[in-house]
């Protein structure tokens, strides 16, 4: 009884650290979400990028002494043009392969990021200094650090931005005639090679970001960072309904709460299991995803 | 002679090739579910661990007999395979393969907790049963199998859902239940390789069993040449083998493979002897040997 | 006496759209019978409720006086409906051969256990689906490509094999959707022989086919469709003269 009144009064401080957890996935599924809209491929890669997004802020954040926001700001500088050589050299001459070839060649890319990041920065943890104040903020029962405000705060700008352009440049509107489909928007004329650089770009701006935010958040990044949160963050996506923009952030935030959530009871052990757990559950009881379509098999 | 003999007694050697075949088997299984049924699965070393841990917990606990453990192990991952199989089947490509791996990576957590299995601690002192010559039988035995099964009305259908599900439902296909069965005994085939797997290394431990293991499983299937037996023994072998002969360069071991996992991808995606049919290559030259025959018969007929 | 099929009131939507609506048919016993109309009028998606595929928003089927609605595809064809696709759709990386021997699939028993110890009788059975498949091939004239790769025959050949894939199922009736597409006039003339022998055989036929002079010189009855409703039915002189039908067919010659 009293273990479910302390679990009551610690709910709301539970749910921010769980929305903040899952605005960091959030931005990263994103980037999944995206680019499996326009070409069904899981970029197993996209992890690598948050990776190195996360060690550039640290890069700038020592070397360079800048401030967090300059961080974000040259973390993705680097990833943008990444994720776009990436989709260059490993996805595009696979365009039109078996279903299981850019799979593989995207592992390869993953595991090729992570061999080159261990070689150059050591396999060990780094790490990442506090360039925000640890303040806190109380408000009733409830407490909020300073970072935890700043990542609830520039993930709410860039996933604003990303709806904005989404929704009305003209890219966007091409992206998402691209995502619906591919044959189409190559009759409307549209340049699907730039709309899936685009895209790539778009989520790997994302995912750098991210990776600066949950460095600052946890203070510690490896070269392996990226494999299992990027699995999870794929998660959040499905959960959410593959190619849904707003089910990518849905999924990203309702995993990071269920994951504190799960913490907070006693599951701490399988913390990362519970990502998969939901999304055995979920596609399960509905194959397409919180957000996501029915799909009708044609003949 | 003796020097072949003395090649296969040092244990360094004997120790790569019977691992070797240990993942062999294991492959094959994928090869099955992949290769055959076109099935992702990306969880394959989750099921390998199953079987794995099953068969050294009996070694351990029961002391019951290496094969049975092994063949215990065999079934444990197969039935676990079946439940999985049963619902998640439904799902097609991409959202079964990381449904596969979800499951591989609840497995790992799960042995990760449990006190029988050691935790993250892992489970040592499994007796050494696994031997070279077991494991070439069985390495053997499993190709026939695979053989067997790929010429039989069974493998045909198995074929046909990997060619185009939907039509082989209009042939009469029973998809899902036939997608089960691949999934089964492609497991089957894991926990067995994982049962083989503990009694050679002796000591088990999750972070053997991970997604990098499923994948690297995927990549002996689909780099040698996804479909094909002899592609998967060739995949599996060169893979295993050549990181050890690469010692020298080991830092950049991992950065030239996974390279080797993009450009293969890019100038050979259906593997290295993806498409190659070996049954009419060998007919080929067979007809080709008989006309020639044929050929110098006549020319000598005439001479005399 | 039950018809070897009937529709009865066989809907389908497809979100607001009536793809079939409330056709209702039959198909007697030894006829070939034809489904007809313009493109989109729903003629492909009724061979897909009654082959199992789609299931009926409402409405039932019914084959030799049994209601199938809503069995599953495989079901039914062990039943005894086989079917061909108009957007061909072989096993394209197999043998013409192993093709036709999938297409013998719901006819055999022999399992993995069969498969891994040849079993005498599995060997007999692998026997059995050789001939059947040999028998097949021969009808639609394929056999002495059966060791070609699918993909590699050109598309007439495709479309005929697909037509010998379904008769190694030893259908009771047999669903062809556009068998003629895409073929010349000589070919046409070959394949018509084909639905007759395949007739002779005691096979009833339904077949759907844009190529009239095809449709009124081999059916025995046909069906119209327009819009997902059907619009005639009769004999092929009756329906060719049906005003509504040329109404629908407006522009196009029927002869
Ligand atoms: N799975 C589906 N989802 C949505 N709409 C569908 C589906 N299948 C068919 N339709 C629609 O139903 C209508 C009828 O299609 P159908 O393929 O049955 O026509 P058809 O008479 O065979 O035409 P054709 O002569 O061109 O083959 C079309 O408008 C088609 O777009
Ligand atoms: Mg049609």
């Amino acid at each position: 009884m009293e273990q479910i009144q302390t679990f009551i009064q610690l709910l709301p401080q539970q749910l921010v650290n769980g929305i903040t957890l899952g605005a960091t996935y959030a931005l990263i599924a994103l980037g999944y979400t995206m680019v499996y809209g326009i070409i069904q491929l899981i970029n197993f890669a996209h992890g690598e990028v948050y990776m190195i997004g996360a060690f550039i802020g640290l890069l700038m954040v020592v070397y360079f002494k800048v401030n967090f926001f300059l961080a974000i700001i040259c973390a993705i500088l680097v990833c943008v043009p990444l994720a776009i050589l990436i989709e260059r050299v490993a996805y595009r001459p696979l365009r039109g392969s078996t279903r299981l070839a850019p799979l593989i060649s995207a592992l390869g890319v993953s595991l090729f990021l992570q061999t080159l990041m261990t070689l150059i920065m050591g396999p060990n943890a780094q790490g990442f200094p506090q360039i925000v104040k640890d303040t806190i903020y109380t408000v009733g029962t409830v407490k909020f650090s300073l970072v935890q405000v700043v990542i609830l705060l520039v993930s709410s700008v860039l996933m604003v931005t990303l709806h904005m352009i989404v929704k009305f440049t003209k890219v966007g509107k091409a992206m998402r005639a691209t995502s619906e489909s591919y044959e189409t928007a190559n009759l409307m004329g549209i340049n699907i090679n730039r709309i899936i650089s685009f895209t790539f770009a778009l989520g790997a701006a994302l995912a750098g970001a991210g990776g600066v935010l949950v460095g600052m958040y946890f203070n510690s990044i490896h070269p392996m960072m990226g494999v299992i949160v990027g699995l999870k963050c794929f998660c959040a996506a499905v959960l959410g309904g593959i190619g849904s923009i707003p089910g990518a952030m849905i999924g990203g935030v309702f995993l990071g709460v269920a994951e504190v959530m799960g913490v907070a009871i006693g599951f701490g052990t399988y913390r990362d299991a519970i990502a998969f757990a939901l999304l055995i559950l979920v596609l399960l009881l509905k194959p397409t995803g919180i957000m996501g379509k029915p799909i009708q098999r044609k003949v | 002679m003796e020097s072949i003999i003395g090649f296969f007694n040092d244990p360094y050697i004997n120790q790569v090739l019977t691992l070797t075949g240990v993942y062999l088997i294991t492959a094959l299984g994928l090869h099955l579910i992949t290769g055959i049924t076109g099935q992702f699965s990306f969880g394959h070393a989750g099921f390998m661990s199953i079987g794995a841990y099953t068969a050294a917990l009996l070694s351990l606990h029961l002391e019951t007999p290496f094969i049975i453990n092994v063949l215990m192990g065999g079934l444990a991952a197969g039935l676990a395979g079946m439940l999985l199989g049963f619902p998640s089947l439904r799902l097609t490509g991409d959202y079964l393969g990381i449904t596969t791996l979800g499951f591989a990576e609840i497995v790992r957590i799960v042995f990760i907790n449990l006190d029988i299995t050691g935790g993250a601690r892992g489970l040592a002192g499994i007796p050494r049963d696994t031997n070279l010559t077991i494991v070439l039988l069985l390495a053997v035995l499993s190709i026939i199998c695979m053989y067997r099964i790929h010429d039989s009305r069974f493998g045909r259908a198995l074929t046909a859902i990997r060619e185009d599900e939907l039509a082989a439902e209009a042939m009469g296909i029973n998809t899902l239940l036939y997608k089960v069965k691949a999934f089964a005994i492609g497991t089957f085939f894991a926990g067995v390789g994982g049962g083989l797997y503990a009694h050679l290394i002796q000591y088990l431990n999750p972070a053997d069993f991970g997604v990098s293991r499923s994948f690297e499983l995927l990549n002996f299937v689909v780099l040698g040449g996804l479909g094909s037996v002899p592609g998967t023994i060739l995949g599996t072998t060169v893979l295993t083998l050549a990181p050890e002969f690469l010692r020298f360069v080991k830092e950049y071991r991992m950065l030239i493979y996974s390279a080797l996992m993009v450009t293969m991808m890019i100038f050979r995606p259906h593997g290295l002897l993806g498409g190659v049919n070996f049954r009419k290559l060998y007919l080929d030259l067979v007809h080709r040997r008989l006309a020639q025959l044929a050929k110098t018969k006549d020319v000598g007929g005439k001479q005399q | 006496m039950t018809s070897l099929l009937e529709l009865q009131n066989i809907t389908i939507q497809f979100g607001g759209l009536m793809a079939v609506d409330h056709v209702s048919l039959k198909v007697e016993k030894g006829w070939i019978s034809a489904l007809i109309g313009p493109n989109g009028a729903g003629k492909s998606t009724i061979f897909n409720m009654i082959s199992g595929l789609y299931k009926p928003t409402s409405g039932k089927v019914f084959f030799n006086g049994r209601d199938i609605t809503g069995y599953k595809a495989y079901k039914i064809t062990s039943l005894g409906i086989a079917r061909t696709f108009q957007n061909i759709r072989l096993f394209k990386n197999l043998s013409v051969l192993d093709n036709v021997r999938i297409g013998r699939h719901c006819r055999g028993s022999s399992g993995l256990i069969g498969a891994i110890a040849h079993f005498p009788w599995t060997k007999a059975e692998e026997k059995e689906i050789e001939e059947k498949a040999h028998e097949a091939l021969r009808v639609v004239n394929l056999l002495d490509k059966k060791d070609e790769l699918a993909k590699n025959l050109p598309y007439g050949e495709q479309r005929r094999l697909e037509i010998a894939r379904a008769l190694a199922a030893d259908p009771v009736l047999l669903l062809l959707d556009e068998p003629a597409a895409g073929m010349n006039l000589q070919e046409k003339q070959t394949l018509m022989q084909m639905v007759q022998n395949i007739r002779e055989m005691g096979i009833t036929i339904m077949l759907v086919e844009h190529d009239m002079s095809f449709v009124m010189n081999i059916s025995d009855h046909v069906d119209v469709l327009n819009y997902g409703q059907k619009i005639a039915a009769g004999t092929p002189s009756e329906v060719q003269h049906n005003p509504d039908v040329i109404e629908a067919y407006l522009g196009k010659e029927i002869e």
